[in-house]
């Protein structure tokens, strides 16, 4: 890991709030160079935040618990826990004696506050460079509500994450997963929607019948999904929160299923299998008109939209086995860009263009893998009995998957794309089939 | 029959084969709840019809246990083995000579492949088995095709054993509607 302290002139507090979104001017980042992985995480602190009224007290620590979990989550910062603290901070606005930092190592410093009037709570953040002795970057403040305290918190983490390494954060955003109970024989599958920590599940379906492979789209603010309620595999569109459902793509004597949102949202491609071959189509959203993409006599599956909307990256077996391919958007010719041993699945397009994440199985194994959109470079990430169906943090630098251990339960793991940072996303049972939504406004 | 009653017929068949046949044909499970949704109104069209005694030639009990209901696929492959076409024969005749059943093929993958291609494999191989019924004099119009990829496995463990036996077709059989 490579660490560049950029150290600013220190700049002027500058508070003001509207909704979630902070006001300020633009923070020079700081750099630390995340692209390599790190095998070394920077020490930080944060500190309770300071409670500016009683009702804020409540939330002191835990807003800087969850800060803390979510920056140590990435594998790029490591906490110097506050009983190791010498300092305290009593104050938003009093000087920082940085000395009592530097004691302990502390290489960054989060101070926050918080105040709660009626529903409406205010926090507010700093980061400094502990080891120069400055602040980086502006205050910001976030305004809400109370009920949304742990979003606050996971502004402030993707502000100090932004600040440290200059990309954009990931924390708060939500992911759409398949919640699984019962027997492994039969099993009761529940769309669901959590924080990207785990937190705040709320269901979708009420899993009498299955849901399996949902999406979100790219604003967040519909789902799309397989439904197994007419009795057969049909694609499902459903409104957040908890709004309506609908039934999409209905042709007589096929299945439907595997849509994905295209980036402007208006469109799905998705796959329709009858008489025993799968081909992708694309369904207008606002006309309903469907266009087929593909016409091979075999599966064509698991499509995925480059983020300029040009390209679909696809899974097909025309050539015997499972290999990844990529045509445009409209149809046509496709390239096939796995040539590596095993099979190819599941290809999905990293926000940022680069990368194309994948499932691979080779020799009984099962690996997460990404490689360049022309199929160079591949480096697999993960190997287990079954892992599979990678989607992309917000900005690129962390997949999540689904891993069902040998004979056990699947979960919900996260992996970032040096191979690093391997973890369980905590969900209260068995679950599957995350699929990452927008960074949130 | 128009397609709302055809759907009903059938998923009157769904729901035989999940209350009657846990055993043989137990991939729908649930009490019959999986596979269509309580609330859409389906639930009218559901009629119960006995499975019968296997001794009895014209029972679906026959047809389930001593034909079979299923046969099996090699590792991602729809094609049917000798062993396959042979039962798949014998269920011609029995679904030749018994033409009041409506029939629904369900196509299943093992767990060793993602969810959606298996999702299409199961389709594959699905209309692999309603092709060939269809070949020995079984009328297409009767049959419909389900894939169910990995999800409803028979057995649920992570060896050769469930997967052998989890890579299935498994031609299901609605008591006693007509249409």
């Amino acid at each position: 890991m490579k660490r560049i302290f950029q150290i600013l002139p220190a700049l002027a507090l500058a508070l003001a709030s509207v909704g979630m979104t902070p006001i300020t001017a633009q923070a020079q980042p700081l750099r630390l160079q995340i692209t390599e992985g790190v095998i070394d995480p920077m020490p930080i602190a944060v500190p309770a935040f300071v409670a500016e009224d009683s009702a804020g007290a409540r939330y002191t620590d835990a807003l800087a618990r969850v800060v803390v979990a979510n920056l140590t989550g990435t594998g790029l910062f490591r906490e110097v826990p506050p009983q190791a603290h010498i300092a305290r901070i009593t104050s938003f606005d009093a000087g920082i004696g940085f000395a009592d930092w530097r004691a302990v190592n502390v290489q960054a410093l989060i101070t926050g506050a918080v105040s709660v009037s009626g529903n409406r709570m205010n926090v507010k953040f700093r980061v400094y460079d502990v080891v120069s002795g400055q602040q980086l970057g502006q205050g910001l403040q976030f305004a809400g509500t109370e009920n949304d305290w742990r979003r606050m918190a996971h502004k402030v983490s993707d502000a100090v994450y932004n600040r440290i390494t200059g990309e954009d954060g990931y924390f708060d955003s939500r992911v759409v997963f398949i919640a699984e109970s019962g027997s492994r024989d039969n099993r009761s599958k529940r769309l669901a929607v959590m924080d990207q920590d785990g937190e705040n599940v709320q269901y979708l379906t009420d899993g009498r019948t299955l849901a399996i492979a949902p999406r979100m789209s790219p604003t967040g603010d519909r789902v799309v999904y397989t439904s197994y309620d007419s009795g057969s595999p049909r694609i499902a569109l459903l409104t957040l929160p908890g709004g309506q459902r609908q039934m999409l793509g209905d042709q007589q004597g096929a299945m439907t299923f595997s849509p994905r949102f295209a980036p402007d949202g208006q469109s799905l491609v998705y796959s329709l299998a009858r008489g025993g071959n799968t081909d992708l189509y694309r369904i207008d959203l606002r006309s309903g008109q469907q266009t087929q993409l593909t016409n091979s006599p075999s599966i064509a599956t698991a499509p995925s939209f480059s983020p300029d909307g040009r390209f679909i990256a696809f899974e097909s077996d025309r050539s015997g086995t499972s290999q990844i391919y990529v045509m445009p958007a409209s149809g046509g010719e496709a390239r096939r860009i796995s040539f590596g041993q095993g099979r190819y699945s599941t290809p999905v397009w990293s926000p940022r263009g680069d990368l194309i994440a994948f499932t691979k199985s080779n020799a009984g194994r099962f690996h997460i893998g990404v490689m360049r959109t022309d199929g160079s470079e591949e480096r697999l990430l993960t190997a287990s009995y079954l892992d599979e169906g990678p989607t992309w943090a917000p900005n690129g630098r962390v997949v999540m998957f689904t891993r069902e251990a040998q004979g056990g339960d699947p979960a919900i793991y996260s992996v970032d794309i040096t191979g690093r940072n391997l973890r369980r996303v905590p969900t209260q049972g068995p679950a599957s089939d995350p699929a990452w939504g927008p960074l949130r406004p | 029959m128009n397609l709302t009653t055809k759907s009903l017929l059938l998923l009157g068949a769904l729901a035989l084969a999940a209350c009657n046949n846990p055993r043989a044909g137990g991939t729908f499970g649930g009490g019959g709840a999986d596979g269509f949704g309580n609330d859409s109104g389906y639930g009218t069209g559901i009629s119960t019809g006995e499975l019968g005694d296997p001794n009895d030639p014209r029972s679906i009990a026959h047809f389930n246990q001593r034909i079979g209901d299923r046969v099996f696929f090699t590792v991602d492959s729809s094609s049917l083995t000798t062993e396959g076409r042979e039962t798949l024969n014998a269920q011609a005749r029995w679904l030749n000579s018994n033409p009041q059943y409506a029939i629904i093929v369900e196509g299943h993958a093992d767990e060793r492949g993602t969810r959606e291609y298996n999702v299409a494999l199961g389709e594959r191989r699905a209309n692999a088995v309603l092709q060939y019924l269809v070949s020995q004099g079984v009328s297409a119009g009767r049959m419909r095709t389900v894939s169910y990829g990995k999800e409803r496995p028979v057995e649920a463990c992570a060896a050769q054993r469930c997967w052998d036996i989890n890579r299935r077709s498994v031609t299901v059989i609605s008591g006693g509607l007509t249409g």
